[in-house]
């Protein structure tokens, strides 16, 4: 039995429908990541799991048990907010000691448990300080004291990262990973890092609208998006989106995309599991840009290379990669190139595609074929 | 105050601002001194004997300074007719302007938590409502509250009169509280439900230490409007119970003969001494908290 399950839940306020019927479960010691473009009703989930808002349908359950209808005190959940929630008259043990002394936890203990968190989190000099004597990734780390101590049965998360600098999320990204790691704490994320949400999660929801597009692991979201919107939502570039059309071809049934002076011919990905493919059905090719190379850099591992000869329109050196992106089917296509590929702007080359990692779409449905 | 002003001196043109600045603080400083008159008048009259006021300058210095017009004006002064100076009304006005600002100001304080905190359906009527309390003239509610304080058996008193101050003063203080907790994060009042604070918890552990600024704006404004009322004063508190501002009407009233003008001036800054102490303790929060709720809007 899931640890946290989240069933039919659908939230109204006045007439407009903000979460329509959510189905979520997440097991003990999970790390689940909410995304989803802004407004899509992620910080409105959070806050009914929390109990800071109501819900008009549905149930959350933890351990088997209803909570939907308990105060938020009494749900022994622990919540670290986006702008922190330090309260700025105390000092920073008063505010990791305030949950536990609202409890009636005795003195002694309260000390111990501050301790105990400010050691974990490296805090323990700034105990006597107020919040606006902090920086902002040591208010993070006192919001998360603040947590840790309470030990609670769920961790919830509404983008505590996103005031802070690159280098301190990246920081504050491995520390979460780490204490997730050390206490196998249950969690629930909200952000809207990509990296953040792939390198954190063991499950991942997208939502839109309200809605649940998708709910799997890193690697499903990523590799096996169940339709347009988590594909193009997903991912760093965005995968390559190609209108196509199927077509007989000599042996094979294969899609074509059409481009200046001619068109493509590639075969039907290995990934399409839906049959009946009929003549002249119009799909979308989707293929991220690490699965277009130059052709040395091409996965020889890989059954179904095709080299398509493209005229190069930018190329974007990135570091450790140069994004090289041309013109295919009427719309941009990155490709990603090792660093020292010899691409210039304007040069006709060959682009390797790793046809084992493309999918097809359908444009009318937006679903996986 | 130096950097600022190389900051801005660049913009206007040369010279001009340097022109400019003078005229602005020479008009400021007439005007400073044109308001600054009346108290510079009282205060050398109240130390002044009779003889001198009656033939010397109105504006000169005493030439034998005395506080015997304070003492007389203390102890001594007749109001009616007893002759006990106004003491006793000095310690009626604490008496009614202490609880007064203690319980408006906190009512205050609430009301402006659960508008902004805890909303119910119709919370924005409420509001209105409270503010529309601001705009009743005095005048207006002279009569139904005299009927009122005589129901409840408050008429002719002080308590009568902190009621009436309170009722009047939650209108104010309600939207002082109601737009400083506006802007107060509601994560906050989140968070501490979460961590397991009810609603007086959160009340005195979290919004009142934040309050500072607003306190003291709404204590100042309270404590001015209350100790300096005349109107409620004079019409629900007479005799024995009548406060300060009453009393010193009847003292100037009062005529025994010679008019002493230098008694008189000393009971007026008896009345105006806590105000201005008010202001000289409190008033650096005052344009603070003001300034406060301006750039929070
Ligand atoms: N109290 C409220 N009353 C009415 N509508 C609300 C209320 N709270 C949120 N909404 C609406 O619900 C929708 C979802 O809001 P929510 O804060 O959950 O978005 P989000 O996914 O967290 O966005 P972001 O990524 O920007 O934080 C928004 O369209 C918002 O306008
Ligand atoms: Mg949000």
């Amino acid at each position: 039995m899931a640890f946290l399950e989240i069933i039919g839940l659908r939230k109204r306020f006045a007439s407009m429908e903000i979460l329509k019927g959510i189905d979520i479960t997440l097991e003990k010691g999970g790390f689940l990541v909410l995304v989803g473009p802004s407004g899509c009703g992620k910080s409105t989930l959070l806050n009914t799991i929390a109990g800071l808002e109501t819900i008009s349908e549905g149930e959350i359950r933890v351990e088997g048990r209803a909570i939907n209808n308990l105060h938020p005190s009494k749900r022994d959940i622990a919540m670290v907010f986006q702008s922190y929630a330090l309260y700025p008259n105390m000092t920073v043990a008063q505010n990791i000691a305030f949950a536990l002394e609202m409890r009636g936890v005795p003195k002694a203990e309260r000390e111990a448990a501050v301790a105990e968190a400010a050691r974990t989190l490296q805090i323990g000099h700034l105990l006597k300080r107020k919040p606006s004597q902090l920086s902002g990734g040591q208010r993070q780390r006192v919001a998360m004291g603040r947590a840790l101590v309470r030990n609670p049965r769920i961790f919830l998360f509404d983008e505590p990262l996103s005031n802070l600098d690159a280098k301190l999320r990246v920081d504050m990204r491995v520390e979460i990973k780490r204490l997730h790691q050390a206490t196998r704490a249950t969690i629930v994320y909200v952000t809207h890092d990509q990296i953040e949400a792939m390198t954190l999660a063991t499950k991942i929801a997208v939502l839109k609208e309200g809605e649940i597009q998708q709910v799997g692991t890193p690697y499903e979201i990523y590799n096996r998006p169940a339709n347009l919107f988590v594909a193009d939502f997903m991912g760093s570039p965005a995968m390559n989106l190609m209108d196509a059309v199927v077509a007989a071809g000599s042996g094979r049934t294969e899609i074509r995309l059409t481009r200046e002076g001619g068109e493509i011919r590639l075969p039907i990905p290995s990934s399409v599991t839906a049959d009946g493919l009929g003549e002249g059905r119009k799909v979308v090719l989707g293929i991220r840009p690490e699965a277009i190379t130059d052709r040395n850099g091409a996965d020889r591992t890989s059954k179904a290379i095709e080299i398509v000869e493209a005229q190069v329109d930018v190329v974007e050196p990135a570091g450790s990669d140069t994004f090289v992106v041309t013109r295919l089917a009427g719309k941009e296509v990155t490709a990603r190139m090792p660093a020292d590929a010899d691409v210039r702007a304007g040069a006709r080359v060959p682009f390797a595609f790793n046809l084992d990692k493309a999918l097809l779409f359908d444009p009318a449905t937006g679903l996986r074929l | 105050m130096t950097s600022l002003a190389s900051v801005a001196a660049p913009a206007g043109p040369v010279g001009g601002s340097r022109l400019g600045k003078i005229l602005v603080y020479g008009v400021l400083l007439l005007f400073a001194l044109f308001f600054l008159l009346p108290l510079f008048v009282m205060i050398v009259t109240s130390f002044k004997t009779l003889d001198e006021i009656r033939d010397g300058n109105m504006l000169a210095l005493p030439v034998a300074p005395t506080i015997e017009p304070w003492i007389k004006a203390w102890g001594e002064a007749c109001i009616g007719l007893t002759c006990a100076g106004i003491k006793g009304y000095f310690w009626n006005s604490i008496k009614m302007v202490v609880p007064a600002v203690a319980i408006s100001t906190m009512l205050g304080a609430l009301n402006g938590y659960v508008l902004t905190k805890w909303r119910f359906a119709g919370h924005k009527l409420v509001f209105g409502l409270m503010l529309f309390a601001c705009f009743i003239p005095f005048q207006s509610v002279l009569i139904p509250m005299a009927r009122i304080l005589g129901l409840l058996g408050l008429a002719n008193g002080t308590p009568g009169l902190v009621l009436v101050h309170v009722v009047y003063g939650l209108g104010f203080t309600t939207l002082f509280f109601r737009n400083y907790y506006e802007a107060f994060p509601s994560e906050l009042i989140k968070a501490a439900q979460i961590d397991g604070a009810g609603f007086f918890q959160i009340f005195w552990r979290i919004i009142l230490p934040s309050s500072g600024p607003i306190i003291v704006v709404t204590v100042i404004f309270q404590f001015t409007n209350i100790w300096n009322d005349f109107l409620f004063g004079s019409s629900f508190a007479s005799g024995e119970s009548a406060p300060m501002t009453v009393a010193l009407n009847n003292l100037v009233a009062t005529s025994t003969g010679v008019r002493e003008y230098n008694v008189d001036m000393a009971a007026a800054m008896f009345a105006a001494i806590p105000t201005l102490l008010v202001y000289v303790l409190a008033g650096r929060y005052f344009v603070r908290g003001l300034m406060a709720g301006a750039v929070k809007g």
